[in-house]
């Protein structure tokens, strides 16, 4: 566990605002992604949360290359890929594939099964050779719980979980050493999401899989996740183990998310502390200046409007709260007694 | 028209407690080129006035139709209500004509909406779609409608109301849109609310918010609330009762508490168990095998036989019925049933 696969560096991500239709003009920037660094290690599943806009998934299309970084790096192995093109950025791709959330449209519903679980063959012929294809999308279907006589039927003929199964056997067509599941299981019935963590989890152990794991379900990144990142707007704002984020969270917009989310136990219910946040996040192309969560925070000061918060372990912490947090203010919440 | 302005303003708000809506034995199939789907399998279930009925279920479980069928709001054909009652204070629904039952669409029964961006039509204001329940109902003026309609905004707490009011709904946020959604569901105070996934496209943070403010409306007008969901930790946190549907029937109803502490089918205990704890981390998710049947070819016996860790010969053969359930002493257990030939088995293990 201890290489790192995968190196980001001050990662930015911004998409121009123009104004005038035959003269543009850049009057701004939507800053999806503003700053990130992180790593990931070999083996390991590191989840990434966040509420819609904070630029998950951008930082995801960034990763896959899908869309080129503004600045900043991404090392794969120590060798920088964000700026990479052609030839070079198609071999290194074959390493680092992608699952998507939606099931139902990230399939062509006019291709069969076998044909969207070989065409990653197709763009890199060196994995199976033509005659050997047929045999290698069988053993995909196998390796994903789904009947291998399924490869000549249509998308539409299976269920949502199914189709999860198909998108991820896709995404291991190619032996990759990182996958980068956006939402795997959001889309999918709650008896179901649990079969589809079990596959993805039991696929790690089996291909030695390093997983960047990207949801919003709070409980299930837990239970599948070594290392949690916690994403607003644009910034990470916190990092750690599962444990030093999910108990000893120290960046206040992470309590807050940790608190808000329902836990299924009714007797929970009146001896839960919790905090409601006020106001919607800002926009990406106006964030705040200082802290981005200090117009929703309770212990926003004059400080945070005019300094940055780094992404650092705070020094007056100790013990498990020591860990990566960027805020000005950080400590660990005291819960109430229950 | 004042008549029905002034029975509004009346302020008859029902004791908690009095019986709002009571859906008996209902059974709705859809007619499609492959055959029927009968999509709701004798449906029970009532609320009352202040109290939380949970509907939980899968996608494909009835658990919409049911509303839909309750608002009457199901497109027929292809659905076809074949079989039940659904009493509204005592009378029938299915049977009264449409202009009575417009009376109570809206005024008596409100709905919100799963998702608030394609409920909301995006060429009108959201002023105009506000002020619209008072026109029509009411007979308000535009002016008069606009006001209550700044109102019932504030009431949401949407800031600036009286700016945004002309605004469009594409330039609300998504919490904003679904508290929109819930201003017009309680326009006109009605006695009932029925939720059809009112926060699934929302994030943590912000249906912590609409949760919040829904339940705090709810008990300033004692108003019964049917929360259709698909999340078990919504239900733990809002509901009095719940009642679980699989393959168009309800397995289980229960009290909160019991449900979750000691449930009586099969089904609602897989669904627990595959809640992810924090004790079980690193080990194998349980999951319930299988996948929710089709509902053109739902199996014979009990429909969750094919999926259940339990199931016996009787399984496969009989539909089982909504039992009493009882305790060790067999005393019965109030508010509490469960559709499975082996619910002793699974509340007492």
């Amino acid at each position: 566990m201890a290489e790192n696969i995968l190196e980001v560096k001050d990662l930015v991500k911004h998409y121009p605002l123009t104004q005038g239709v035959l003269f543009k003009k850049q009057v701004g920037a939507v800053k999806a992604v503003d700053g990130i660094s992180f790593e990931l290690k070999k083996g390991e599943t590191l989840g990434i949360v966040g509420e819609s806009g904070c630029g998950k998934s951008t930082l995801a299309k960034v990763l896959m290359n899908l869309e080129r970084a503004t600045s900043g790096q991404v090392l794969f192995k120590g060798e920088d890929i964000s700026q990479l093109s052609g030839a070079a950025l198609k071999s290194v791709r074959r390493n680092i594939q992608m699952v998507f959330q939606d099931p139902y449209t990230s399939l062509n519903p006019r291709m069969t099964v076998g044909d969207i679980i070989g065409e990653p063959f197709e763009i890199h012929p060196e994995v199976a050779p033509k005659g050997d294809r047929r045999k290698a999308v069988q053993d995909l279907l196998d390796v994903v719980g789904l009947n291998p006589e399924y490869i000549n039927r249509y998308p539409h003929q299976f269920s949502g979980g199914q189709r999860q199964r198909i998108g991820i056997a896709r995404g291991l067509a190619l032996k990759p050493e990182i996958i980068i599941c956006d939402e795997p299981v959001s889309a999918l019935d709650v008896s179901v999401q649990a079969q589809v963590i079990n596959l993805l989890e039991q696929l790690q152990s089996e291909f030695e899989l390093s997983y960047m794991f990207i949801a919003h379900d709070l409980s299930i990144v837990r239970h599948i996740s070594d290392r949690v990142g916690v994403m607003y707007l644009g910034k990470m704002v916190e990092i750690g183990s599962d444990e030093e984020i999910y108990d000893n969270a120290t960046h206040p917009y992470t309590q807050a998310l940790l608190s808000a989310v329902p836990v299924p136990d009714p007797a929970a219910r009146e001896s839960r502390d919790r905090i409601i946040l006020s106001g919607d996040i800002p926009s990406p192309a106006n964030p705040p200046s200082g802290c981005r969560f200090r117009t929703r925070c309770w212990k926003a000061e004059d400080r945070c409007a005019e300094e940055i918060p780094l992404l650092a372990v705070p020094t007056v912490l100790k013990g498990a709260a020591a860990h990566d947090s960027a805020c000005h203010f950080p400590e660990v919440r005291v819960q109430a007694a229950a | 028209m004042t008549t029905v302005i002034e029975n509004n303003q009346k302020n008859d708000r029902l004791e908690v407690g009095t019986p709002l809506l009571e859906v008996k034995d209902l059974h709705v199939e859809f007619h499609t080129r492959d055959g029927i789907a009968k999509a709701v399998n004798g449906v029970n279930y009532s609320v009352a006035a202040g109290e939380t009925l949970a509907v939980l279920g899968e996608s494909g479980s009835g658990k919409s139709v049911t509303a839909q069928t309750i608002m009457g709001i199901l497109d027929m054909p292809p659905g076809k209500v074949t079989q039940g009652q659904i009493l509204f204070r005592g009378q029938d629904m299915l049977t009264m004509g449409n202009e009575e039952r417009r009376k109570i669409r809206g005024q008596k029964i409100a709905m919100i909406f799963q998702d608030a961006l394609s409920a909301l039509n995006p060429v009108l204001s959201v002023g105009y779609q506000l002020g619209e329940m008072f026109r029509v109902h009411q007979g308000a003026s535009k002016k008069e409608a606009k006001e209550k309609a700044i109102e019932l905004m504030d009431r949401v707490r949407i800031p600036a109301a009286r700016q945004r009011v002309n605004d469009y709904p594409h330039q609300f946020s998504g919490g904003m849109r679904q508290r929109i959604m819930i201003a017009m569901a309680l326009s006109l105070q009605p006695d009932l609310i029925i939720a059809d996934e009112p926060t699934t496209a929302l994030d943590v943070t912000v249906q912590a918010q609409v949760m919040d403010l829904l339940a705090e409306l709810q008990a300033e007008y004692n108003m019964g609330l049917i929360l259709i969901t698909h999340d078990l930790g919504v239900v733990a946190d809002v509901a009095d009762k719940i009642a679980v549907m699989y393959a168009g029937r309800i397995v289980e109803t229960a009290p909160v508490h019991e449900l979750y502490a000691n449930p009586a089918h099969p089904y609602t205990k897989g669904l627990l168990r595959s809640i992810p704890r924090l004790d079980q981390k690193g080990q194998e998710l349980y999951a319930i095998k299988g996948l929710p049947p089709n509902l053109l070819k739902v199996p014979a016996g009990c429909a969750f036989n094919p999926r259940c860790d339990v199931a016996t010969d009787l399984c496969r053969t009989e539909i089982p019925a909504l039992h009493h359930v009882t305790d060790k002493d067999g005393k019965e257990l109030t508010g509490r049933r469960s559709a499975c030939h082996l619910w002793k088995e699974t509340l007492h293990g």
